[in-house]
């Protein structure tokens, strides 16, 4: 047998045990892993400073504070969430108890990506534990020292029959998804999301797939130019633009384009002084491959800004490309670096056609003043989110769910939806065996009369609430009254 | 161009023409239905008659009184379902606004099944056009009068270019699965759903699979037995057993089970009569290789009741089959016909072991009037329903989502659901390129002074939703005490 099939046998008969579905339990485990991300930190930043050159305090500030955040929110959380969730009564239901019961899957496959190698891999872990599986985590192997601490580090903290790391690089992610799981979750790219989806079919089994895409930003000529520049530099920059949400590239009409470019170039400056290799906050490519690609995508256009690289480091510096057209190499596929292109359209119209001749991307970004131009984008376009004057950030409420459309991923997760994406909402109907009298109208013989009754009852609209409502106002009338009159004797 | 290529290109085409966005035209295509049932009702009865022997009141009952019910909450509701739904803000970004729009994912695959071809065909289409879709109907060849008629009358009644109906069988079916969806809502089988969600992978095309499983039904020896059987004989043999969530097996204890056979037996005969062959509310099973199946299925185990069957007129009498083991063939699959096995075991327990032995199935019956038993087998089990003391009626309970959990499907609908199931969600957030100051603390160059700010704001906002309340609560009690001041001076 396999050490991956091993593993997913030991995680199932782990959950199998029931241990997971107290509460008590999950947050106990929640609880560990906060202490896991508090005590370890030392050990984290340092993986991310040798994968991604991550300075201390931008993994703080990117990976950790999000998954502390939503360790808290799940905690405070959980047995609101886990709680019974009553519905809509109708005419036939008045008295039964009618409600959703969420219930654990099983054993869930979560696997992660090198970019944000902590938060996007333990972010669903969090869902999974606080839904009540156990879980599979797969680190991505291309962000390394990552994986290798998650590896050695997580089973310290968590019950480690029930939240096994398995390791490895494809041949063992390929056996990995040969086993049976409740549910795969997976953070990648376009293509992988396709084979990931075609082996969970073999067992039935349903993903969240979080990929990406290239989300187009729209900067309308009117706006004010230099915050909204401000703004998408930061965003694009953060990660050395190796974010699934970072602006791929904009869109402007050609009077802003040297404007946009002058206030990005001072950004950089700001953001990263005039040497951004030597900036602790700037940076680096993850490996030589994604170095070669990134650089070959400059091929074909003007580079207005930057271009700077060193190999050898893994750095490409901050790099604003002109004279960008939708046939460009770097407009073929996601950028997943620091290139930004601008792309120049006549306005909204042309830029609203640009981005619906491509695949729909995970987030749209539109800065402008004119809430009728933002109105319009949202309306005429498709993505998996929109944000207006601002990159990002969208991700920072969990109360949003985040996940995309068409190309760009299925299902969604953060905060309570993780929570219940991982969760089989069963629907659940409680009865009495008496009133029996009621159900003639749907045994055989069927007769007219029957059905007339049925008919009534199901087209009638019953509006529950309002009518509790009304009995309600109607008591309180009648107390009222009451009290009034006494008062006058 | 294939047939099926064509029709895609159409409704893609009349999709991107933005018509059915408009809540008004959508409405308007739901009432066009309408009337469709309304003006066609004997067209219906009649070539489902011939199909599966339904009475012309029982398919109003079971198939069309359902699909009005949807259709009317539909019209009723689409406004609130359409408009953004506003979503809880975290402190970072309280000025702004945050929400969830609904909107349309394209062009919509529904493949319908052959045993409630009306219901399980239209019930998704009513959520795709509500949704803002187009949508391709593949009704199922297996009832071929019903595909006929369906294929004739929808074209008449709604939008054809955006609505078009292809018929055929498998390699029509293939066909259709080679084109790009934005959504594919199958319902049938869990060997089909695989194939189905192996194709749908190739494009990253999400699905809803409502499948099937062996629904078990538990009676507890100290329910009311007469009203149970009474119950779970109406569910078992409505539509001759071939149902998704009809009851496929009882588990009981064996001291009970002569009185349950009794309790069925009555039941059958006061809804279908001595002779259920002559009764016109008794139907047939399909065709003649599911009658070869089902009758095949009674072979190893041993008649308590029934057993007449004309395999000319498809006609198989209602069956109980007892002391049946787990090994016997009517075991092994989905039974899809009027035959009624009951296994004697030695109480929940027992129960609970045999049913989680088994795949999840689309629903679970526990008739008991304890509820510890009910509780303890809710809790001890998992499907995609849950139904205690009566048999399918949680199906028409529009605010219950309705679907399956590992092979019994992946997805849900109904009501809401549908129309929820078959639009993209998208995460709104709308910013102002204002308040720049407050942006400071997340740009580079980062300084502990800032990450401290970044922490503080970011992870103090879960507790700030309820003192923000109370703040405000506290400042509205001191402006009425000032008020009052004034009054009483």
């Amino acid at each position: 047998m396999s050490r991956e099939q091993l593993a997913v046998q030991q995680a199932r008969r782990s959950f199998q045990t029931g241990r997971t579905k107290p509460l008590g339990f999950r947050l106990q485990q929640l609880r560990r892993l906060q202490s896991f991300i508090r005590e370890r930190k030392g050990d984290i930043k340092d993986a991310l400073q040798k994968d991604l050159g991550k300075s201390e305090r931008a993994s703080e500030l990117y990976e950790l504070l999000v998954v502390e955040a939503e360790l808290h929110l799940s905690m405070t959380k959980l047995a609101e969430w886990a709680a019974p969730r009553l519905v809509e009564k109708n005419i036939f239901t008045l008295l039964d108890e009618v409600y959703v019961w969420s219930e654990p899957l099983g054993v869930v496959l979560i696997i992660g990506p090198w970019n944000y190698p902590w938060s996007l891999t333990l972010l669903p872990l969090v869902g999974a534990i606080a839904a009540g599986n156990a879980v599979i985590l797969k680190p991505s192997e291309i962000s390394s020292n990552s994986s290798k601490a998650i590896e050695r580090l997580l089973p310290l903290y968590l019950d480690k029959d029930l939240y096994q790391v398995v390791e490895g690089g494809a041949p063992e992610t390929q056996e990995l998804l040969k086993q049976r799981f409740d549910h795969i979750f997976y953070t990648g790219g376009t293509a992988v999301g396709k084979l990931v989806m075609e082996a969970a079919a073999r067992h039935l089994t349903p993903v969240t797939l979080e990929l990406g895409g290239k989300s187009p930003c729209y900067i309308d000529k009117d706006c004010d130019v230099r915050t909204a520049c401000r703004r998408i530099t930061w965003a694009k920059l953060i990660n050395c633009g190796q974010t699934c949400i970072a602006p791929d590239f904009i869109l402007c009409e050609p009077s802003v384009q040297d404007k946009v470019l002058e206030e990005i170039k001072k950004c950089v400056k700001e953001f990263y002084s005039d040497s951004p290799k030597t900036s602790n906050d700037y940076g680096r490519i993850i490996n030589q491959r994604q170095f070669k690609r990134i650089m070959g995508l400059m091929e074909g256009c003007t580079v207005a800004f930057g271009g700077d690289a060193d190999e050898a480091r893994g750095y490409i510096g901050p790099t604003v490309l002109t004279n960008v057209t939708g046939d460009s190499k770097v407009m073929q596929e996601e950028i997943f670096g620091p290139l930004l292109p601008i792309v120049t359209v006549d306005g909204v119209d042309e830029a609203i056609q640009f981005i619906n001749e491509r695949e729909k991307p995970l987030v749209l970004y539109v800065f402008s003043h004119d809430d009728k131009l933002i109105k319009k984008v949202i309306a005429e376009t498709s993505s998996g989110a929109l944000v207006a004057n601002d990159c990002v950030v969208h991700f920072l409420d969990s109360a949003l769910p985040f996940g995309g459309v068409g190309h760009s991923g299925m299902g969604r997760y953060r905060g309570r939806h993780t929570f219940d994406q991982l969760s089989n909402l069963r629907s659940c109907m409680i009865k009495q065996l008496k009133m029996e009298g009621l159900n003639s109208m749907r045994y055989p013989p069927h007769t007219a009369e029957k059905l007339s009754w049925a008919r009534r009852f199901v087209l009638s609209h019953l509006n529950v609430r309002r009518l509790r409502n009304m009995v309600v106002l109607a008591i309180l009338t009648g107390l009222a009254a009451f009290v009034v009159q006494r008062f006058l004797r | 161009m294939a047939k099926e290529q064509q029709a895609v290109a159409q409704a893609r085409k009349a999709f991107e023409t933005g018509r059915s966005r408009p809540l008004e035209y959508r409405i308007l295509q739901l009432k066009n239905l309408q009337r469709l049932f309304a003006e066609r009702q004997k067209e219906i009865s009649d070539a489902i008659k011939k199909d599966l022997n339904k009475s012309e009141m029982g398919v109003q009952l079971y198939e069309t009184l359902g699909l009005e019910g949807e259709i009317n909450l539909a019209i009723r509701k689409l406004k609130e379902w359409a408009a953004p739904r506003p979503v809880e803000k975290n402190l970072l970004i309280l000025s702004d606004t945050v929400y969830i729009q609904p909107e349309p994912l394209g062009v919509v695959l529904i493949i319908g099944a052959w045993n409630y071809p009306w219901g399980v065909t239209v019930q998704p289409l009513i959520g795709a056009i509500a949704a803002g879709n187009a949508a391709v109907v593949k009704p199922s060849e297996v009832c071929v009068h019903t595909s006929k008629v369906m294929e004739e009358l929808l074209p008449l009644y709604i939008d054809k270019e955006l609505y078009p109906v292809v018929t055929g069988g498998v390699p029509e079916t293939q066909e259709l699965l080679r084109q790009r969806f934005d959504h594919i809502f199958y319902t049938g089988n869990s060997m089909v759903g695989k194939v189905i969600m192996e194709a749908a992978a190739k494009h990253l095309t999400p699905v809803t699979l409502e499948l099937g499983g062996k629904s078990p039904c538990y009676i507890d020896k100290n329910c009311d037995i007469s009203i149970a059987c009474r119950r779970i004989t109406w569910g078992k043999y409505t539509n001759c057993g071939q149902t998704c969530i009809a009851p496929d097996y009882i588990l009981c204890e064996p001291s009970i089970q002569d009185r349950v056979i009794e309790e069925i037996k009555k039941s059958i005969k006061d809804f279908y009569t001595e002779n259920p062959k002559t009764c016109p509310d008794y139907g047939r099973i399909i065709n003649q290789r599911h009658f070869k199946r089902i009758m095949a299925l009674v072979e190893d185990s041993t008649v308590a009741a029934g057993g007449d069957n004309d395999e000319s007129d498809s006609f198989i009498a209602p069956i109980i089959l007892r002391d049946v083991k787990p090994e016997a063939k009517v075991m092994q699959e989905e039974i899809f016909g009027p035959l009624l096995p009951i296994l004697p075991v030695s109480g929940l327990d027992e129960a609970i072991k045999f049913i989680n032995k088994g795949e999840k199935p689309l629903a679970l019956y526990v008739f008991s009037g304890d509820e510890k038993v009910i509780n303890r087998m809710r809790d001890e089990t998992s499907s995609g329903g849950f139904l205690a003391n009566d048999c399918l009626v949680h199906y028409s309970v529009a605010s219950l989502p309705f679907g399956g959990v590992g092979n019994s499907g992946m997805g849900c609908y109904h009501g809401k659901f549908s129309f929820d199931q078959l639009s993209h969600l998208r995460g709104c957030l709308i910013k102002k390129l204002n308040m720049e100051g407050v942006n400071n603390m997340r740009y580079p160059p980062h300084t502990p002074k800032k990450l401290g700010w970044v922490r503080f704001l970011f992870l103090k906002t879960d507790g700030l939703g309820w003192v923000g309340k109370m703040v405000l609560l506290a400042l509205l009690a001191v402006v009425a005490a000032v008020v009052l001041q004034k009054y009483l001076h």
